[in-house]
């Protein structure tokens, strides 16, 4: 009798086993050097028998997502990012939301450029025609329009993408709570 | 055995280091490693930064949750925490931070070994000593570069430490000592501008001698966070080939960048006072950080007539709290431009009424904020010393001032553009009134880091290697004698100064044995005043000035004192000693009482505790 080696995953599984890679490919330039590779189209059919991992020990959510949780407490340490989603923008004039998006702006802007490498996916200006030739990267590049028939593709660039191309976010202690983003505030 | 030669760049506001592989063997040009530190910059966050700002939080014990501010080397709860978090939480909490701990410690009006600081601490808080802080910063970076390189370990390799080349010999004696006391025993010291001289070299390789010619003079104009420090280095021909020669060094200035944003803040909290809104510290603190921005802001663009500045709401409610104003480009030039680099004539002196806003505490601010009025007398003084000197290093006939003929900036004041074209136009303003060329900027790089870097090179300059800035102390120093004469109610008998080390003495020398005799008792503390002059040049060991006191040529340093110690059967008798001094290879100044006719010899301390 066959046993299947391993059980397909349910959508839900996959999509929160993605967002645990995001979060820790932006936590770890060793985590996503490995996913990069694994993103390479493979050469051959891998023959050898996958080793049986061990059963990796299930964290609860925010452990496992501590590194996410500490890039959005250093957006609101620096940009007060989650102060400005949370406020109820209707009662605001836009010169009063102008100004409080330049203290966001300001913020948040130091982290991406002081913790991350944002470099665009495609170097081409936005608007001029390129060639998408075949066996393409299907992450880094999506398709829209008319998409008939078989790559080399001919289009106009609506977007250069963004990607990040090196990381140096912060270690965060582990004895503390990732779910705590900002602490009360108590003068004395 | 070294593998590195490593410049440490111990600032008033921000420390850096940078590495040399001596391996290596050749100037690093443009890439001049540094040392990434990591650091506290939140509750339980660790960043590497190639800046670590001398700031130091002491803690209340409740304050923090345990593991908050561990480091990559020290997992256990620290008493203090030093970099950015001590400067971004400790700005909140004034009471508990260390601030300028370098100010402080070439303050000689206070016990620099003694807890004084934070110096707004209430009676009963936590204190460090402006000593101890020092130490902390070098232990931070000690700990730092150990976990980094653990075979290379910091107190193994060649450790060049940079002090303002105003620093006194009693502020470079307590460097020395921090140093010791955070593990670092063998440590040489380098002046600041020198080191940003040294980066430039560096930098420039071989090229350095198609940007000077032998005659040059350069001028190295370094504003950093918290001092002011000039410097004049001449291009000297020698044996065919090049040399370079510090000439001269200027007064210690307490003013820099940290006094530009602050001046900039107190203006627009002034208009805010006057339409009614009052800030509170945390919000005058967002009020300084907006003005930076500003600063930096309409200084890049000058199409930009004024700029946006948004005190955000304390609370969660950053729309509901937040205060807007703005920062006008007349503002910006009015009280930065035109406030600290006015267009001086050269006959300014520093003015010496105190301005508001620059006393943030009790430290000797400088007076005038006019670093341009500084320089002017900077350069008249100077000239006026060379003038009267025999072979003085630069020509000054028919001078009234200095002719730079190049500049070197230095100093994070300096990123902005147009603060440096005001100050070239100052000087050449000066030049074209006597007849002569402008000067032309030296093109350095890195303005935060250059120091480091510089120091760095220096360790590798030490072991031969490339060339090497010559020049020698920077002052001529004093031992003060009272002149025998009745007594007088209210009035202090005046005071002779004894030249015992000649201005330029070089490193590894000794100064002559002034003839004069003194007599010490065995066993008893003998302590002698202590004078420096950075202008009289032409003073040798054994020249006696009359009445210090009414000389503005001597600047008092720290007393000098000593016990003789010796057998039991001598206490209590009088030993007759001469007084020399020498410069240690590392750039200490030291004096000892030698024992006439004998072979006593015994170390003077400058006593750094108080000077009365």
């Amino acid at each position: 009798m066959e046993q299947p080696i391993q059980s397909k995953s349910s959508f839900w599984e996959r999509l929160s086993t993605g967002l645990a890679c995001f979060s820790r490919v932006l936590g770890s330039a060793d985590f996503c050097r490995q996913v990069e590779t694994l993103l390479k189209p493979a050469p051959a059919r891998v023959t050898e028998p996958v080793p049986a991992k061990p059963k990796p020990v299930e964290l609860p959510p925010e452990r496992r997502h501590a590194s996410g949780l500490a890039l959005l407490a250093l957006l609101q340490r620096e940009g007060r990012l989650i102060d400005f989603l949370q406020e109820d923008m209707a009662a605001y004039s836009d010169a009063d939301i102008g100004g409080a998006a330049r203290v966001v702006h300001a913020g948040c802007r130091k982290i991406l450029t002081d913790q991350l490498t944002l470099e665009p996916v495609l170097k081409e200006a936005e608007g001029s025609t390129i060639k998408i030739p075949a066996g393409f990267d299907a992450q880094r590049i999506r398709l829209t329009g008319n998409i008939a028939g078989q790559p080399p593709f001919a289009g106009t660039l609506r977007h250069h993408g963004w990607q990040v191309t090196s990381v140096h976010l912060p270690a965060v202690s582990e004895t503390l709570d990732p779910g705590v983003l900002a602490p009360a505030e108590v003068e004395l | 055995m070294s593998t590195y030669a490593i410049g440490i760049d111990l600032g008033t506001t921000n420390s850096a280091v940078s590495y040399f592989k001596l391996a290596d063997a050749t100037a690093r040009g443009n890439a001049q490693t540094m040392l990434a530190i990591p650091q506290v910059t939140a509750v339980g966050t660790v960043s590497e930064k190639l800046l670590l700002p001398s700031f130091l939080y002491l803690p209340n014990a409740a304050e923090f949750p345990t593991g908050a501010l561990a480091l990559p080397w020290n997992r256990e709860q620290s008493k203090f925490v030093v970099g950015e978090f001590a400067r971004s939480h400790g700005s909140k909490v004034p009471m508990r931070l260390v601030a300028s701990a370098k100010s402080w410690l070439c303050h000689s009006g206070v016990d620099r070994q003694a807890a004084i600081l934070p110096w707004q601490a209430p009676e009963d808080g936590q204190r460090i000593s402006p000593l101890d802080a020092a130490a902390y910063y070098l232990v931070h970076l000690r700990t730092a570069w150990d976990h980094r390189f653990p075979t290379d370990l910091l107190a193994q390799q060649d450790v060049v430490l940079t002090v303002p080349a105003s620093f006194d010999a009693a502020a470079r004696d307590l460097t020395l000592r921090a140093a010791e006391q955070a593990g670092l025993p063998n440590v040489t010291l380098i002046e600041e501008p020198q080191a940003a001289f040294y980066a430039w070299l560096e930098q420039m390789g071989e090229g350095f001698r198609k940007q000077v010619k032998p005659g040059d003079v350069v001028l190295v104009v370094d504003v950093g966070g918290g001092t002011a420090d000039f410097c004049l280095i001449a291009v000297t021909a020698k044996d065919g080939d090049v040399g370079l020669t510090r000439v001269a060094v200027g007064d210690h200035i307490l003013l820099g960048g940290d006094n530009m944003d602050l001046a900039l803040a107190h203006t627009v909290n002034q208009r805010l006072a006057a339409s009614g809104k009052k800030l509170d510290a945390w919000q005058f603190n967002a009020l300084t950080h907006a003005c930076r921005q500003a600063k930096e802001a309409l200084y890049a663009d000058a199409s930009l007539a004024h700029y946006p500045l948004v005190i955000p709401g304390r609370g969660s409610s950053l729309l509901g709290g937040a205060i807007k104003a703005e920062l006008t480009r007349e503002e910006l030039t009015r009280i930065l431009t035109d406030g600290f680099f006015p267009r001086a004539s050269i006959t300014d002196l520093p003015q010496s009424s105190r301005r508001s806003g620059l006393a943030q505490m009790a430290l000797p601010y400088a007076q005038d904020a006019g670093v341009t009025r500084h320089l002017a007398a900077f350069l008249t003084r100077q000239a006026r010393a060379m003038s009267a000197a025999q072979d003085a290093p630069v020509n000054v006939t028919g001078q009234t001032f200095i002719h730079p003929t190049a500049v070197l900036f230095n100093g994070g004041a300096f990123k902005a553009t147009p603060l440096k074209e005001r100050v070239l136009e100052v000087i050449n303003s000066w030049l074209a009134a006597d007849g002569s060329q402008p000067v032309k900027e030296l093109e350095g790089a890195e303005l935060d880091l250059a120091v480091a870097r510089g120091a760095a090179y220096y360790g590798w300059v030490r072991r031969g290697h490339g060339l090497r800035i010559r020049g020698g102390t920077a002052r001529a120093y004093y031992v003060g004698i009272e002149t025998a004469m009745p007594a007088i109610p209210g009035m202090e008998p005046p005071v002779k100064a004894l030249c015992v080390a000649p201005f330029g003495m070089e490193e590894g020398t000794q100064a002559d044995v002034p003839p004069q005799e003194f007599g010490l008792v065995v066993g008893e503390p003998t302590s002698f005043r202590f004078f420096a002059s950075s202008v009289r040049r032409e003073d040798q060991v054994g020249t006696m000035l009359e009445d210090v006191a009414g000389s503005d040529e001597l600047e008092e340093v720290a007393p000098i004192e000593t016990t003789l110690t010796a057998q039991a059967v001598q206490e209590g008798k009088l030993i007759p000693v001469n007084l020399q001094a020498m410069v240690t290879e590392i750039g200490t100044l030291e004096l000892r009482c030698l024992e006439k006719g004998g072979p006593g010899q015994w170390k003077l301390e400058l006593n750094v505790r108080m000077k009365e």
